[in-house]
C-alpha cells in the first residue's frame, strides 16, 4: 500500500467518520465542529488530487465564514444551551482531540506534499500545452478569467445577492432609536425656532414645549 | 492497488447519502438540515475534482468554485431567515414553520 493510498484511506475514512457525527450529535455545536472537521479531510483529498487551491478556499471560505456563520447562528439561537453547559467540562477533551487530529492531519499533509514522497492521484489538471510547469492556482487564474469570465461574474453577482438578502431579512429597525432628519432641519426658520420672551424683573422663565424639528 | 477515480465516486456517494440521511434524522432541526445540505454539496464538490484530476481538465474546478460560491450564499441567506423566524416565533423547530403568511 503506497503512500497515496494511504492517505486517501485515512481523509475519506475520517471524512465521513465526521459526516456521521454531524448528522447524529445531539449538540449543534459539535455537529457544527464535526463539519469543520469534515471540511479539513475534504481538503486535505482534494490537495491528493491536485486541487490545492480548492482546497484553500474550501479552508478559508467554509471553515472561516461558513461554518463559523453557522457557530455564530447556533449559539445567538440558545439552541439546546442549558445541556450545553451541562456537558462542557465532560465533553472538553473532544474538542482537544479533534483540535489536535486537524493539527495532526495538516502537518502530515505539508509534509507529505514538501516531500512528494509519492506522485499525488492523477496528473495535475493543467489544460494547456506547454504550461505543465504552471502551479494549480496559476493554471486556474488562467481559464477563470478568460473562458470562464462569465461563471466568475456570475459568482459575484450571486454573492452579491446573497449579501444584500442577508443584510434585508435581519436588519431591525429600533422604534426607540433617535434619527437625524435632514429636511425636518433644513425646514426650520428663525421664526418658529426662536422664541423671544419679555422677562419680567424678579420673575422667571418656564420653557415653551414646542415640537421639536427631526422627533 | 492505485487510488482511481472509483475510489473518490465511491466516497462522494457515501458522503451524499449521509447528507441525504441526516435530513431524514433530524428533521425537526432546521441548522443540521443545512448543515446536511452542506454536506451534500461537498460530496459534488468532491465529484467534481476528482473527474477534473481524472480527465485532466480545469473546468471542473472552475464549476466546484461556483458550487462552493452558491452554497456559500445559500448558507448566508438560509441563516439569515432562521434568525428573523426565531425573532418571531421563537423556536426554530420544523413543525412549527406551517404558515406562511405574514
Amino acid at each position: 500500500m503506497d503512500l497515496t493510498a494511504f492517505f486517501f484511506y485515512l481523509f475519506a475514512s475520517l471524512l465521513i467518520a465526521s459526516a456521521f457525527m454531524v448528522i447524529t450529535a445531539r449538540n449543534p455545536v459539535h455537529a457544527v465542529l464535526f463539519l469543520i472537521f469534515s471540511f479539513f479531510n475534504a481538503a486535505g483529498l482534494f490537495v491528493l488530487q491536485g486541487a490545492e487551491f480548492l482546497a484553500l478556499i474550501l479552508i478559508v471560505v467554509y471553515v472561516g465564514a461558513v461554518a463559523v456563520l453557522f457557530l455564530f447562528v447556533v449559539m445567538m439561537l440558545d439552541v439546546d444551551f442549558a445541556s450545553l453547559r451541562a456537558g462542557f467540562v465532560e465533553n472538553a477533551w473532544i474538542g482537544v482531540l479533534i483540535g489536535l487530529v486537524i493539527v495532526g492531519e495538516l502537518l502530515a499533509m505539508i509534509y507529505y506534499w514538501s516531500a512528494k514522497v509519492a506522485p499525488p492521484v492523477g496528473a495535475p489538471a493543467i489544460t494547456r500545452p506547454g504550461t505543465e510547469t504552471l502551479t494549480n492556482t496559476e493554471a486556474i487564474g488562467r481559464v477563470l478569467y478568460t473562458e470562464h469570465v462569465y461563471f466568475f461574474e456570475l459568482a459575484g453577482l450571486v454573492l452579491l445577492v446573497a449579501m444584500v438578502g442577508a443584510i434585508v431579512l435581519t436588519l431591525r429597525e429600533r422604534q426607540v432609536a433617535k434619527r437625524q432628519s435632514v429636511a425636518a432641519q433644513v425646514a426650520r426658520n428663525p421664526a418658529e425656532a426662536v422664541d423671544v420672551v419679555d422677562v419680567p424683573s424678579g420673575g422667571a422663565v418656564f420653557p415653551v414645549t414646542k415640537t421639536q424639528p427631526g422627533e | 492497488m492505485s487510488i482511481g477515480l472509483g475510489h473518490y465516486l465511491t466516497l462522494a456517494a457515501i458522503l451524499f447519502t449521509i447528507g441525504v440521511f441526516g435530513i431524514f434524522l433530524n428533521r425537526k432541526n432546521v441548522i443540521v438540515i443545512l448543515m446536511s445540505i452542506e454536506l451534500m454539496l461537498l460530496a459534488v464538490n468532491i465529484n467534481l475534482v476528482a473527474f477534473s484530476a481524472h480527465l485532466n481538465d480545469l473546468s471542473g474546478q472552475v464549476f466546484a468554485l461556483m458550487i462552493l460560491t452558491v452554497a456559500a450564499a445559500e448558507a448566508a441567506v438560509g441563516l439569515a431567515i432562521i434568525v428573523t423566524y426565531f425573532r418571531n416565533r421563537g423556536s426554530i423547530a420544523v413543525e412549527d414553520i406551517n404558515v406562511m403568511k405574514g
